[in-house]
């Protein structure tokens, strides 16, 4: 019982981490790392509420909701990468505040 | 099952089909794409005929009941927004023909705008928690997306829209990482993702404020509430015409949505009179704010985004005065609160597509060259001001009859402040709608050459008006139809 409850802090903390890391960087390849690491700490909380009830009989559903999360960040993700390519591109800079032209 | 029972579902499959195709298709082919739209207005009509006449409905998918399977249900309040959609949808569909007019941007609009459909409708038929994650996530995904579609012709407006596109997808990600990280605690506290389930066994406990307080952040920042409203004047001015029109009429309407459908059902018993001030403050700061900026603006599109930070404010006094809903002030603020998002859709996307006629007739949208349109273009000019009474909530349009019963509910059950709100903001509306109108009787400058707009294209944005002055004329069944099966 300890062990998953530890998960499930665990998954919060790097939650706020991630959440952190995306307002205090502003290289913006580092903050789609960091909306990456916000989704890893929410499924390492949905995984460690699986095994919550019974560990040998883990419940099915979260995984599925993991599956399906996983499923949105990494297209999220593709995405967002290939606006990051395009605005390296089109200004040089890897950058969201385009004051500086 | 009889092909009837199954509108829902046909809602949802029949533009997820069109936009496969359109992903396929070399050329555009004008029919097929008048055909999808009329199919799907079809679908939700056909639903909404069912549910008129049988009341709410539900769905299992795949015939799983839950707690297994997904439910979807449909009532009155569903209905509207899907009615909403459809008629905003069809026009939007039509315009967007016109209005891009280079092949290329077409094959990246028309796809999306399909998606972005049936999420929409798939959002308002959800009956489950993790079901809504998933079609928010399709909603942001592709509404961002649709941001950065842009003419390639202009390299300065390209750039502006992909940045704005990388800000709309990061902040609309932490939202709904907030709302999964929500449900999860709700999972598991309860084990259940089925939202009927869910309101009969949830009680308050730590827990289960922590996780309505995730969900409604997240769904706060895609609402663009203020203060998490930073996002929306550059993601909604830099998008094109019908994507602004798609984006500030309907997409903020669908977390806005969630919201009530949630503090109205599963969270009531968390729905006091302190959390209501709250999200009261928060929705009054929008409606000053929000206009303050709009009557600084110098391009119509910033005007027009940040006018939409100001009337989801007004959204968002519904909490407050329906705190207590049994009250007759606390229906009445209810049905006020959804009439304005329905009737401020149809204005609000009418002047976006008028923006968008503007861009093609003028080659910008400074609010200061654009006289002539009077003379020149008087659909175009009909529309701007038919639309303009709808948002400022003039009487006879559908945001007078809102505005009037907001002010009744807010007087009668003695919260007279946010009357005074709600004056003070109609009348900054009417200055920054009269800086437009004031210009647009303006002569035609001399050494200016316009361009031909194809008459559908002020048609549509005609005919979006209207129906946003029509529903200051027909609020009885509208209201009727809020109320059919509305137990949570």
């Amino acid at each position: 019982m300890k062990t998953t409850m530890l998960f499930s802090i665990a998954g919060i903390a790097v939650f706020f981490i991630g959440l952190y890391c995306l307002m205090a960087y502003r290289h913006l390849l580092k903050k789609i790392i960091a909306v990456n690491v916000m989704g890893t700490g929410v499924f390492l909380f949905i995984v460690s509420i699986a095994a919550r009830a019974n560990i040998l009989q883990p419940d099915p559903v979260p995984h599925a909701m993991v599956l399906t999360g996983i499923v949105v960040t990494v297209s999220a993700t593709a995405f967002g990468l290939a606006l990051f390519k395009r605005i390296y591109y089109e200004t040089g800079k890897p950058y969201l505040d385009n004051e500086d032209k | 099952m009889p092909l009837a029972d199954q509108w829902m579902v046909w809602s949802i499959i029949i533009p997820l089909i069109g936009a496969a195709i359109f992903f396929l298709l070399k050329e555009r082919h004008h029919t097929i794409i008048v055909i999808i739209s009329l199919l799907t207005l079809l679908s939700t009509a056909g639903l909404a005929f069912n549910v008129w006449k049988t009341g709410s409905q539900f769905h299992y998918a795949g015939g799983w009941q839950p707690p297994l399977g997904i439910v979807l249900y449909a009532d009155g309040m569903s209905i509207l927004m899907m009615l909403m959609t459809a008629l905003v949808g069809l026009s939007i569909s039509l315009y967007a023909l016109r209005y891009f007019s280079d092949k290329r941007s077409l094959k990246f609009f028309l796809p999306l705008w399909f998606f972005l459909w049936a999420s929409l409708n798939a959002l308002f038929l959800s009956g489950d928690i993790f079901n809504i994650y998933v079609t928010l996530e399709l909603l942001s995904l592709s509404a961002v997306a649709l941001v950065t579609v842009s003419s390639q012709q202009d390299t300065s407006q390209r750039r502006d829209a992909v940045f704005a596109g990388m800000r709309y997808l990061l902040i609309s990600m932490i939202g709904s990482l907030c709302y999964l990280l929500g449900v999860a605690l709700l999972y598991a506290g309860y084990g259940v993702l089925d939202l009927k389930l869910l309101s009969e066994v949830i009680a308050p406990s730590p827990s289960v404020f922590a996780a309505i307080t995730f969900i409604t952040i997240g769904l706060l920042i895609k609402t663009a509430l203020f203060p998490l409203h930073f996002w929306l004047p550059p993601a909604h001015a830099n998008a094109p015409a019908p994507v602004s029109a798609v984006l500030s009429g309907l997409v903020v309407k669908a977390s806005f949505y969630l919201l009530v459908r949630l503090w109205f059902g599963v969270f009531s018993f968390a729905l006091s009179s302190e959390s209501g001030l709250f999200f009261g403050l928060l929705g009054a700061s929008g409606i000053l704010w929000g206009s303050f900026f709009a009557l600084r603006q110098k391009t119509i599109k910033m005007l027009i985004a940040y006018s939409t930070v100001a009337q989801i404010g007004y959204m968002f006094l519904l909490f407050p005065l329906a705190a207590d809903m049994p009250s007759l002030w606390g229906a009445m603020a209810m049905n006020a609160g959804i009439y304005h998002l329905i009737s401020h859709a149809f204005a609000k996307s009418s002047l976006f597509l008028c923006s968008g006629n503007i861009i093609l007739a003028f080659g910008h949208n400074r609010i200061d060259g654009i006289g002539g349109i009077a003379k020149h273009y008087p659909l175009t000019f009909s529309a701007l001001g038919l639309s303009g009474l709808g948002i400022i909530g003039l009487p006879i349009s559908g945001g007078f009859i809102a505005k009037w019963q907001f002010l009744t509910a807010s007087i009668g059950s003695g919260q007279w402040w946010w009357a005074v709100i709600i004056i003070t903001g109609s009348l900054m509306a009417a200055v920054y709608i009269y800086i437009i109108w004031s210009r647009i009787f303006a002569p035609l400058e001399n050494d200016i050459v316009l361009n031909p707009v194809p008459k559908s294209m002020e048609i549509l944005a005609l005919f979006l008006s209207l129906i946003s002055i029509f529903m200051g004329l027909t609020a009885e069944p509208v209201l009727q139809m809020l109320h059919i099966g509305r137990h949570f």
